[in-house]
């Protein structure tokens, strides 16, 4: 065997120790999207008011699009963000009552204020399921067109808002300037 | 009783409870399927097959028939509503594959993105045969080889063998 040869061995070894190594660090727990850069589903619904909402009412800027549901803990995590979000104006954000009954969505809105310009009810799950939700909480970003750009599983946070969200916030309005 | 027979008994005892603890919660995994009705037995067999096939997105661990979950509670029904539409198990697939993506599956297609997951196994299953080859083939070559001894060799090996019993009836 060569002098290459012999180092063949651990040259293998460090490949794969890089790979396992990056392994250790995947949250296997996130799925990828597979509506990233769709269109959002179509929908014609009811609001947890009991309006009448479709695709033209969403909004015509970029728009978060927040999966909730009263029986969600995580979701009360997250509420401080989106209400300073919603109070201050920085983007409109749509809710998505999954899985929920209307009667307990009010009053948790009630109890912890509504930052949503409007929640689009879905008892079944079934647009949950058009959007490839699988639990509360998961936040969208929807451009002005109605296409989604990126989705975030689990708490959006401070810290989250402001790594994530709000740099791909910052891209999509300059894109969309141009 | 002593002690020693109160640890039989224990012994005994704890496998048997263990036993009956897991049957029952096997039973109650299972237990998640056959609310639906349908039309023939043929399209219950396809819906148990299918929700066996398709993998819970929340859980990640079970499939759809075996989870508790409510994303899985809404795709079985989902599936049931496809197949009493006469729906085929491909295009059922393709709605699955379209909101979840290949994780929904736990036999996943194959496509470009999945090909390393179908064959990196063989891969490393070569791999490891060639380095198998390799050290085999380097043993034989490097084997010390066996042929008759010349006559100095010879009589040197009587001498040793000489001295070694001397020394052994000297001791």
């Amino acid at each position: 065997m060569g002098r290459a040869g012999a180092f063949l061995p651990v040259a293998l070894f460090l490949g794969l120790a890089i790979v396992m190594w990056r392994g250790l660090y995947l949250d296997s727990k996130e799925l990828p999207s597979m509506l990233i850069d769709k269109p959002m589903p179509s929908f014609a619904k009811v609001t947890v008011d009991e309006l009448p909402v479709d695709n033209a009412a969403l909004p015509n800027e970029p728009f978060l699009l927040n999966v909730w549901g009263s029986y969600c803990l995580p979701c009360l995590v997250e509420h401080p963000t989106f209400m300073r979000l919603s109070e201050s104006g920085t983007i409109p954000i749509v809710g998505v009552n999954y899985r929920d009954q209307r009667e307990l969505a009010l009053n948790w809105l009630e109890d912890n204020g509504n930052p949503y310009a409007f929640s689009i009810l879905d008892e079944s799950g079934r647009f949950g399921i058009d959007l490839g939700v699988y639990g509360a909480p998961e936040t969208y970003l929807v451009d002005s067109e109605g296409v989604i750009r990126y989705r975030h599983v689990s708490v959006l946070d401070e810290t989250v808002w402001r790594e994530v969200f709000e740099p791909a916030i910052a891209e999509l309005r300059a894109e969309e300037a141009q | 009783m002593s002690i020693r027979a109160f640890n039989r008994v224990l012994v005994a005892i704890v496998p048997l409870a263990l036993v009956l603890l897991l049957s029952l919660s096997a039973e109650v995994a299972q237990g998640q399927v056959d609310t639906f009705e349908f039309d023939t037995p043929e399209q219950q067999q396809r819906f148990r097959r299918l929700s066996d096939e398709f993998r819970c997105p929340m859980c990640q661990n079970t499939s759809l028939s075996g989870s508790t979950g409510g994303v899985a509670e809404d795709l079985r029904r989902e599936v049931h509503r496809m197949i009493v539409e006469g729906l085929t198990d491909a295009e059922i697939e393709q709605f699955m594959f379209e909101r979840y993506g290949d994780f929904i599956f736990y036999k996943p297609r194959l496509t470009r993105e999945t090909l390393l997951l179908w064959f990196g196994p063989l891969l490393f299953l070569g791999l490891g045969g060639f380095v198998v080859v390799r050290i085999w083939r380097n043993a034989q070559n490097n084997a010390p080889e066996i042929g008759e001894l010349d006559d100095a060799e010879q009589r040197r090996l009587e001498r040793l063998a000489a001295e070694t019993t001397r020394l052994k009836d000297r001791s």
